[in-house]
């Protein structure tokens, strides 16, 4: 009897401490989610302010709309819209960002395929090309991959310079390029998760070698390639350093390098650059609130061996 | 090709089956099915795809060391210089040796605070804490971000200049800071009164928490996913022993996720050696807030063209960055065999 007493009330003690223990878990978290959130939180209030409003409150960014919320409006984006061809670089990324995903995918699985499927002596040697070469910073290539650039000749349609510098198809290049090294580390170790009767089967049924790609491996790796495309949508999407180094000029540029040369200019109306940084943010953000599994997925899935 | 047919294209499978004596047999007779075509098509399927990796990424990285050997600047002749740019680079141009203090800088708050923070919070959420998505989706929103935006948004926060950033407008606006006296938070000025050259100016430390907003997400995701493997019986039996939730992370979890523990160190070591992003916007091109991976850039593609001198300090990041590389795939291996 005493027992059962003294050992619900323990447990009762040990109850309030963990109901203590979330709550300043909550707090904790809270408050730091807080601060992770703000600058983002800011950016969107100062995008609808008015410059002019900013320059005459002496408190400048930190003021209060004067007149409540009358003051807030859309007008930054409807004047970015009409006036700085923010479309025209929007579309300059969708150019680059769609083939280069898909043709990532398309030929990271295939040499995933060929090297986890079919036992070769130097499969092991490809995938250390492939992943060493995506892990390297890609700062060590930058300097001679423009002069290649230059060199290569290259006719239209295709180019309109005659080089495969300043082209939208160079920057796709060195994208599926330098990305196929992630994914074919994280295909390869994928396929080799699935039963190797699969593709003795369909050998026996007399399958060729691009059936069994087309027809048996690559649907079973759906979720595999899903997650790596919705994170290669936002890697390509979000990349400005290749951008900035392999177009000479500005029109053909995405809207990331696009919004790097804006920053550089001291003279910009802040309210127009916060308008601007969450229209270039909104793609992905859109695409992580929606497809948040997959995004975890997919980095998860590169991070799992080791 | 001619390597690959005498090698033979058996299923992978049977390497791993360790089946030793069976094994010719077994090969020949996998190897029988697949016709001419069928590996002519495997060899191209990876054989385009590699010699265009090669070509791009590794002879590009050879070339780099052979730049690194001349005096190249785009016009005029070139020589050979032997050792003159890597000479150069470690006695007579100042800003390497900054840059390689930044770097390690990079690393050592990256592996002491940023990695840390985000193992810290993905064991909070491991709890199932109630709202614990919304958290976690909050904390992981800066990696979705295109460096060019965060750069916009954090510039926005620490802009010296009056009626841009919100951090110095707050501080004068209030009156807690009269407006001469109001810190450069991009700047190149230490912030403990001028300390020597070892101690980072003000600027590296904003941006090595701009960079530290990115990371401590990134962590926490590949953390708790190694979080969820860990074998719940494993906790149990733990608490039946009477174990703290602290004593069982670290005396129970944490050795148990030895795996990812490593694969997040090596994480953090390589994108220290690649970050280049935020310092070249945030940084507006001051020289002792730079990075290697900036310079290379700065002196042989933005502002000067010096191809040789750039190479060399290439070379240098490629020389560190192997380390790291190195070490992750020799755990590869180790884990393929």
């Amino acid at each position: 009897m005493t027992a059962t007493t003294f050992a619900g009330r323990r447990t009762m003690a040990h109850t309030a401490r963990r109901r203590a223990s979330r709550i300043g878990l909550h707090v904790f978290l809270s408050v730091l989610a807080f601060i992770f959130a703000w600058p983002l939180i800011y950016v969107l209030y100062l995008s609808f302010r008015h410059y002019g409003e900013i320059v005459l409150n002496l408190n400048g960014p930190f003021s209060l709309p004067d007149n409540g919320l009358s003051s807030l409006s859309l007008d930054n984006y409807t004047y970015l819209i009409n006036n700085a061809d923010i479309l025209s670089y929007f579309w300059n990324t969708v150019v680059i960002t769609v083939p280069a995903v898909i043709l990532t995918l398309f030929i990271s699985s295939m040499v995933a395929f060929a090297i986890s499927k079919y036992s070769w002596k130097f499969n092991l040697l490809v995938l250390m090309i492939f992943t060493a070469g995506n892990l390297l910073p890609p700062q060590v290539i930058v300097i001679p991959l423009v002069r290649l650039f230059y060199a290569i000749p290259l006719f239209p349609p295709l180019s309109d310079n005659g080089l495969l510098y300043d082209q939208t198809i160079g920057v796709i290049l060195i994208h599926v390029t330098f990305q196929t090294g992630f994914c074919v580390f994280v295909l390869s170790n994928y396929m080799k998760t699935l039963p190797k009767e699969l593709n003795e089967a369909a050998m026996m049924d007399g399958a060729g070698v691009w059936t069994i790609y087309s027809k048996v491996i690559l649907p079973l790796c759906t979720p595999a390639v899903a997650a790596l495309a919705v994170l290669e949508s936002t890697w390509i999407y979000n990349d400005f350093f290749w951008s900035l180094f392999l177009f000479q000029s500005g029109p053909k540029r995405p809207i990331t390098a696009a919004l790097n040369n804006l920053n550089g200019t001291y003279f910009v109306d802040p309210t127009q650059l916060a308008a601007l940084s969450v229209m270039a943010a909104i793609p992905t953000v859109l695409i992580y609130l929606l497809l948040q599994r997959f995004f975890v997925r997919g980095l998860t899935l590169g991070a799992a061996k080791g | 090709m001619s390597k690959l047919e005498s090698e033979g294209l058996a299923p992978a499978s049977e390497t791993f089956s360790g089946a030793g004596v069976a094994l010719p047999v077994q090969r020949h007779h996998h190897y029988s099915l697949l016709t001419a075509h069928d590996k002519v098509l495997l060899a191209l399927m990876v054989g385009i795809p590699l010699f265009v990796f090669v070509i791009l990424i590794w002879i590009t990285t050879l070339a780099s060391i052979v730049l690194s050997f001349t005096d190249w600047q785009l016009i005029g002749n070139w020589h050979w210089v032997g050792l003159d740019n890597y000479t150069q680079m470690f006695t007579t141009y100042p800003f390497f040796w900054t840059a390689v203090r930044n770097n390690l800088l990079w690393l050592l708050f990256f592996l002491g605070f940023a990695t840390p923070m985000g193992i810290l919070l993905a064991v909070c959420l491991d709890r199932q804490l109630r709202g614990g998505w919304l958290y976690q989706t909050i904390f992981f929103t800066p990696v979705v971000l295109s460096l060019a935006v965060v750069g916009i948004i954090w510039n926005l926060q620490l802009s010296p200049l009056a009626g841009n950033g919100f951090i110095d407008s707050m501080l004068t606006g209030t009156g807690l800071v009269a407006p001469a006296n109001a810190p450069n938070w991009l700047g190149e000025s230490t912030p403990l009164f001028g300390l020597p050259f070892p101690f980072p100016p003000l600027g590296m430390i904003s941006v090595l928490i701009v960079a530290s907003w990115r990371h401590i997400g990134y962590i926490m995701v590949l953390y708790l996913a190694g979080l969820k493997s860990v074998d719940p019986a494993l906790r149990e039996a733990a608490a039946i022993d009477g174990a703290n939730e602290r004593q069982t992370f670290f005396h129970v979890v944490f050795p148990v996720m030895a795996p990812i523990n490593r694969v997040i160190v090596v994480v953090t070591v390589i994108e220290a050696l690649r970050a280049f992003d935020i310092v070249w916007i945030l940084s507006h091109g001051k020289e002792p807030l730079q990075l290697l991976s900036t310079l290379i850039v700065s002196n042989a593609l933005s502002e000067s063209s010096l191809i040789g001198f750039g190479s060399a300090i290439a070379v240098f990041l490629l020389l560190v960055s192997l380390i790291p590389i190195i070490a992750y795939l020799t755990r590869v291996m180790r884990s393929e065999d």
